[in-house]
């Protein structure tokens, strides 16, 4: 019955080695339907494990299946093995379906693109490292899914490398991630040493590893959850390794709605909510996470107020979310990470996707300040748009509000949490209505888009060093030929464009409703689902996690004090981009040094740039020059000498003795030649009469025996 | 008395008789008639050996022959013998006329170069 959960990676992995390899000589409809075709029987599959795990007795949620035996050294045995319990399913479940919905959605955007295939090659390449991330049952197969997707996230970020930008933003993407690889793998070594130096259990499976997690000090497991958080920094783009994801948003939208959204960013926050045994232990650990996250989140939120290019803005918000969720698991609310998780990534797909839309209903425009009044020419858009907008910004009754109130409260009242936690995440709260609404209206609101269009667009570059961050990455290179000199009125997408978009923002208007708080009268069924996979922690840290359901007047209070702060932001971006659009400006010159250094990204690139990159750079002239060419080459040339030498001597004993020797054996050879020629004369007779001599020799021979 | 003794000198006579023919000419053609003798001598061992060992079927082996009824297995040996004979004496004197044709003449001393 379980058989086939192996099928639900094997799938993607099968649709990316047919379109690599033939892609390029199937027509266009075959790789759409080979590409979303493996991704929707994944789903199916993952749906009905879903149904199967919900037939389950609540404690006993856990279905395992081995393919076979990886590795096995010793003691030590490393499995292909896929563990789906209540928070795989969830992952799998969100990378499946909104992976699904991003597969349709791109075949109407990449629908011109030269490398049609190609790109759906690495999409379903992407969905198969990131399901082996989330499947896999121990930490050797979910780090061949975290490199996985750190692959996938280079070759799909610098997918359209005709431009060097583009092809800079995915190394950058790839490079930064490494750094926190580093400190993942670390972290698994010390985790799978420590352990076994201390239990004499060998393990890297989850399941044996939360068994004996007890065994850790608290300094190994502290070290453990930093290293492994350094790990989630670079993957799900936190302080201070979150550089990368703005830049990567020169890669095709579709791609930023998978990668940013539902999959790749995802993973840490997953990580740590996997490792939570780990986590438990160490409160140093969490609140490291915490206030990490909790610093991502304003601090991007604040990036994110002045961004001019519309996929920047969604870029940094994603940070923002992101530190959220962090915030989440720090203080111990690892379900709720989760559930925020699974929130964002409907309403984050759902307004990357939303912008896709816009850029190619708008011939590749990307800057919001040349847009405005799109909503009388893309209806479906805007709406879903709105949607979406409203489920970031926390509004009661779509997803968000849910899910990012359930951290918030956590953050506040959990044995982990903090008041000022819950202050500065109040603030991003209200940065994130803010800007997410200013996006809104500028782009879909005020003046009329095609007055704009006649304007030339002002090259501003950025000039951040480390990547030349380019403004409009996806313009030329954008698949839109078609539209590349689009003046006209911009137009609605196509319906394989729109629908997602609809079944998304149905997703974020319902998503939330799986995990209404007791407060108000919910039941807050995601929790409960998610439970055992964190009963360990609960049983070790008595108050947390699962909070006794204690309806304190104060969870209300703070949820009523976040709607409010949701709704002075909106009021705020309504006030000063709809009513008097002209403050703006005025406020930027007053203030004009927090301006700029807001709106430059607080300089982090090129503080970057000259602090690490620089050094290392000068570090390389130091050692290429004096050390290099000063010292080594002399070693090598002194070397090269001292060879020639030896090899002089070396040559006159071969002409003396080994070439006599040779010779020797060569003139023996020959003399036997010689006498071994007689008889050899190449007539069938003569040999013919030796085989009959030697025929009578034998017969003779026996009749002398048996005479 | 004849008996299988009588038959295989006679089949060992014509044989040595081949063989030295063989052996000893310098002529092609004449090399090949040896052959034919010595291939002569092994069809009558042939025969021989099959009248006088296994004269009648035994229903054994396929069941080709009845038991009771007279085995045929060396007569139909010699037929291929005589058929391979048929055809290596085609093939070698196909051979032996362009040999004439190269070198005009069929002594086999004189044909030491294997030019076209």
């Amino acid at each position: 019955m379980e058989n086939y959960l192996w099928l639900i990676p094997f799938l993607p992995a099968c649709g990316a080695v047919i379109l690599l390899i033939i892609g390029r000589f199937l027509p266009k409809m075959l790789v759409s339907i080979i590409a979303c075709g493996t991704i929707f029987t994944s789903f199916i599959l993952a749906v009905i494990t879903f149904i199967q795990l919900l037939g389950l007795p609540a404690d006993e949620r856990i279905i395992h299946q081995t393919a076979y035996t990886w590795l096995q050294a010793g003691a030590f045995k490393a499995s292909v093995a896929f563990l789906v319990d209540p928070l795989s399913i969830i992952m799998l479940l969100v990378v499946t379906g909104v992976g699904f919905l991003i597969h349709v959605y791109s075949i109407g955007y990449m629908a011109d693109d030269k490398r049609y295939s190609r790109y759906f090659g690495f999409l379903n390449l992407f969905v198969f490292a990131m399901l082996l991330l989330v499947s896999g049952d121990n930490l050797l197969m979910m780090f061949i899914g975290w490199e996985g997707v750190g692959l996938c996230s280079y070759l799909l970020i610098g997918f359209w490398f005709e431009k060097t930008a583009n092809a800079i933003a995915g190394m950058k993407a790839f490079i930064v991630n490494r750094i926190g690889d580093f400190g993942f793998v670390l972290g698994v070594m010390l985790l799978f040493w420590s352990l076994g130096q201390v239990s004499g259990q060998w393990t890297v499976t989850f399941t044996e590893l939360r068994e004996h997690a007890h065994y850790l000090t608290p300094a190994i497991a502290t070290a453990v959850g930093i290293l492994l958080f350094i790990g989630a920094c670079g993957k799900s783009a936190q302080i201070p390794l979150y550089i990368w994801l703005p830049d990567a948003m020169a890669g095709p939208t579709p791609v930023s709605a998978l990668i940013h959204a539902a999959t790749m960013v995802t993973a840490g926050v997953y990580m740590i909510a996997r490792m939570n045994f780990v986590y438990v232990l160490s409160p140093t650990a969490m609140m490291v996470v915490a206030i990490v996250g909790v610093g991502t989140a304003l601090f991007a939120g604040t990036i994110g107020l002045f961004q001019k290019d519309i996929k920047k803005v969604l870029a940094y918000s994603t940070i923002s979310q992101l530190g959220y969720m962090f915030l989440g698991v720090g203080v111990g609310a690892f379900a709720a990470g989760i559930f925020h998780l699974m929130t964002h990534a409907f309403f984050k797909a759902l307004l990357f996707m939303g912008s896709g839309s816009v850029i190619h209903g708008t011939g590749g425009e990307q800057d919001i300040e040349k847009m405005g009044g799109l909503r009388k020419y893309m209806p479906v858009t805007f709406w879903t748009f709105l949607v979406g907008t409203l489920a970031i910004a926390g509004i009661p009754g779509l997803s968000g509000f849910f899910s990012k109130d359930e951290i918030l409260w956590k953050a506040f009242s959990s044995s982990h949490g903090h008041w000022a936690l819950w202050l500065v995440g109040l603030i991003a709260a209200g940065c994130t209505s803010f800007y997410m609404f200013r996006l809104l209206f500028k782009t879909f609101f005020g003046k009329n888009y095609s007055e704009l269009v006649h304007h030339t667009p002002e090259q501003e570059s950025s000039g951040t060093p480390v990547c030349c961050d380019d403004k409009d990455s996806a313009h030329n290179s954008h698949g839109h030929n078609s539209h590349g000199a689009h003046k006209g009125p911009a137009h609605e997408s196509p319906w394989i464009m729109t629908v997602p978009l609809i079944i998304l923002a149905v997703l974020s208007i319902i998503g939330g409703y799986v995990g209404i708080p007791a407060i108000i009268g919910g039941a807050n069924h995601i929790e409960h689902f998610m439970e055992p996979v964190f009963s360990a922690s609960a049983e070790s840290a008595p108050h947390e996690s699962s909070t006794p359901e204690h309806h304190s007047p104060v969870e209300f209070i703070l949820m009523v004090v976040s709607v409010l702060v949701a709704l002075a932001g909106i009021s705020a971006a309504y006030y000063l981009y709809m009513v008097k659009p002209h403050i703006p400006k005025q406020l930027a010159a007053k203030f004009a040094f927090i301006y700029k250094l807001v709106f430059n990204k607080y300089y982090v690139d090129e503080i970057y740039q000259k602090v690490f990159v620089n050094n290392l750079l000068r570090l390389n002239n130091l050692l290429a020059y004096p050390i290099d060419l000063g010292i080594i080459d002399r070693i090598v040339n002194a070397a090269g000498l001292g060879t020639v030498g030896v090899s002089n001597g070396s040559g006159w004993t071969d002409a003396k003795f080994v070439d006599g020797a040779v010779n020797g054996t060569a003139t023996t050879v020959l003399t036997g030649g010689k006498a071994a020629r007689v008889p050899q004369t190449g007539k069938l007779k003569h040999y013919l009469t030796w085989a009959v001599a030697g025929v009578v020799v034998v017969i003779a021979g026996f009749w002398w025996l048996l005479r | 008395m004849i008996s299988l003794q009588t038959f295989l000198i006679i089949s060992a006579a014509l044989f040595c008789l081949g063989l030295f023919i063989v052996l000893t000419r310098k002529n092609a053609v004449a090399i090949l008639m040896g052959i034919e003798l010595i291939l002569n001598a092994a069809s009558i061992a042939l025969v021989s050996f099959s009248r006088f060992i296994t004269p009648y079927g035994t229903g054994g082996i396929g069941g080709v022959v009845a038991p009771g009824a007279p085995a045929t297995g060396g007569q139909t040996f010699v037929i291929f013998v005589i058929i391979i004979a048929v055809c290596e004496a085609a093939v070698a004197l196909a051979i032996i006329l362009n040999i004439y044709q190269n070198f005009r003449t069929v002594d086999t001393e004189q044909t030491k170069e294997l030019k076209g």
